[in-house]
């Protein structure tokens, strides 16, 4: 399991990656429908449809077969194995956004889960008083000032802005398990993840079907809130209610 | 006859007294508590028995809404052209659609453990926000606050953020887009509409 990082190679990726969103971009750029946070609405929502359709006939499905078949413990375990890859580039983040207090408890946590957590399957770090964080390249630049822009889905991720869009280019051309030089193992893993990730969604899933009177544009205004949110760590100042 | 009237109002101003004697923080705790207790220990919630869920919310959680708030709030500005009829069909129909989310909410995350954090508040304060956090596995925890407001009654909880979503707010570029589209009737159909369906599906 070689960790790549080429820098030659991961520039290569994030040029591909700046390509894709920037012909998302154009394309989006004729159709419009008067809200000023998404330009792009109509592109937006043939994406957001063809992600609708993917999950549907496929990742939902086995996320479901997924969560019936496995016990709640192997389950766990799966998520604290990806969430202890995830925490190293969590403790960078934090320290790019100038929190080192946070970073070195977020390195602490892999050291500790890594080691007596057994390859991170038993989250011990979070039962020792280290709470895990969640940030990620779109939130650093967020930190440092860089606004939203405008509102994109992108394909099979899902929704993002502009700057979140950068920071996922980020995100993926550093993510340890992207990089693993054997192409089945990779695979496998990063298949592996997103069926626990989704697995994990299925609870709120139900609530957004609940709640949405639009689907799209339920989802976009809470996920708007919600990167408002994680940017300033859960205290974001309060908007304006009029 | 006099008596009883004069003993009912004594009742009912107590009750008030009593109700807006309960510190906000201490208020959230007490029905997060008792309605959580009762969703783990009744089986026919747990097999989803949507009905029985919808009337323990109705019972113990509604009371303690201030639905009239949570409209306007989720119309802004377009508010402004609703009658005063048009906004209570909206209210009606809004606070279903809501009562349903949270009825839902609270069945699928039966199993978390909930958490609530330090309070403090002057005692002058009539708006407040009360923060509680939900565990979750492998992940970091999801805030859950409640914003309240003190009115004749008491403490009104008026709004509820889910890691950050405003389940109030987040409406709000919906509701204006179904008003530019077909004013407030509009609204209030696709609202009724929502509902429909979501009823017909719990039967």
């Amino acid at each position: 399991m070689a960790y790549d990082m080429n820098p030659k190679n991961i520039g290569a990726r994030i040029r591909s990656a700046v390509i894709v969103v920037a012909l998302a971009g154009s394309l989006g750029g004729c159709a419009t429908s008067g809200n000023p946070k998404d330009p792009i609405e109509g592109f937006n929502r043939a994406v957001y449809g063809f992600n609708e359709a993917v999950d549907t006939v496929l990742i939902k499905p086995v996320a479901q077969g997924y969560d019936a078949v496995l016990p709640t413990p192997v389950r766990t375990g799966v998520t604290n194995f990806f969430g202890n890859i995830a925490d190293l580039f969590i403790g960078v983040n934090n320290l790019l956004q100038g929190k080192p207090d946070q970073a070195v408890s977020d390195l602490g946590r892999v050291l500790i889960n890594s080691t007596v957590g057994i390859l991170g399957l038993f989250d011990v770090a979070t039962e020792a008083g280290l709470e895990k964080h969640e940030e990620d390249f779109g939130q650093t630049f967020g930190r440092w000032g860089v606004g939203n822009g405008a509102y994109v889905v992108v394909p099979i991720f899902g929704p993002r802005t502009v700057r979140d869009t950068a920071g996922l280019v980020l995100d993926v051309a550093v993510d340890p398990l992207a990089n693993i030089g054997n192409v089945p193992t990779r695979n496998s893993l990063l298949g592996l993840r997103l069926v626990d990730t989704r697995a994990d969604l299925l609870p709120a899933d139900k609530v957004i079907e609940e709640a949405a009177l639009d689907k799209y544009s339920y989802v976009r205004d809470g996920y708007l809130q919600r990167r408002r949110n994680l940017v300033h760590d859960g205290n974001p100042p309060r908007e304006l209610l009029d | 006859m006099k008596r009883l009237i004069g003993l009912f109002a004594a009742l009912l101003f107590s009750v008030n007294v009593v109700a807006s004697d309960v510190a906000p923080d201490v208020l959230v705790k007490n029905v997060t508590n008792e309605v959580l207790d009762i969703v783990r220990k009744d089986k026919d919630i747990q097999a989803g028995n949507t009905k029985k869920t919808l009337e323990l919310v109705e019972a113990k959680v509604l009371p303690h809404f201030n639905f009239q708030r949570m409209t306007q709030l989720a119309l802004g500005r377009e508010g402004r052209q609703a009658t005063p009829e048009q906004l209570r069909v909206l209210t009606g129909e809004f606070r279903d659609l809501l009562v349903r989310t949270y009825s839902k909410a609270l069945t699928e995350f039966r199993d978390q453990e909930i958490s609530f954090k330090p309070f403090k508040m002057a005692a002058t304060e009539t708006d407040v926000k009360v923060r509680t956090e939900i565990k979750q596995t492998g992940g970091k925890p999801a805030q859950l606050d409640y914003y309240l407001e003190k009115n004749a009654a008491g403490w009104k909880v008026y709004d509820i953020e889910v890691g950050g979503i405003s389940l109030v707010t987040n409406y709000r570029s919906t509701f204006a887009q179904e008003i530019r589209a077909g004013g407030i009737d509009g609204l209030i159909r696709s609202l009724q509409e929502k509902n429909k369906t979501a009823d017909a599906r719990a039967k």
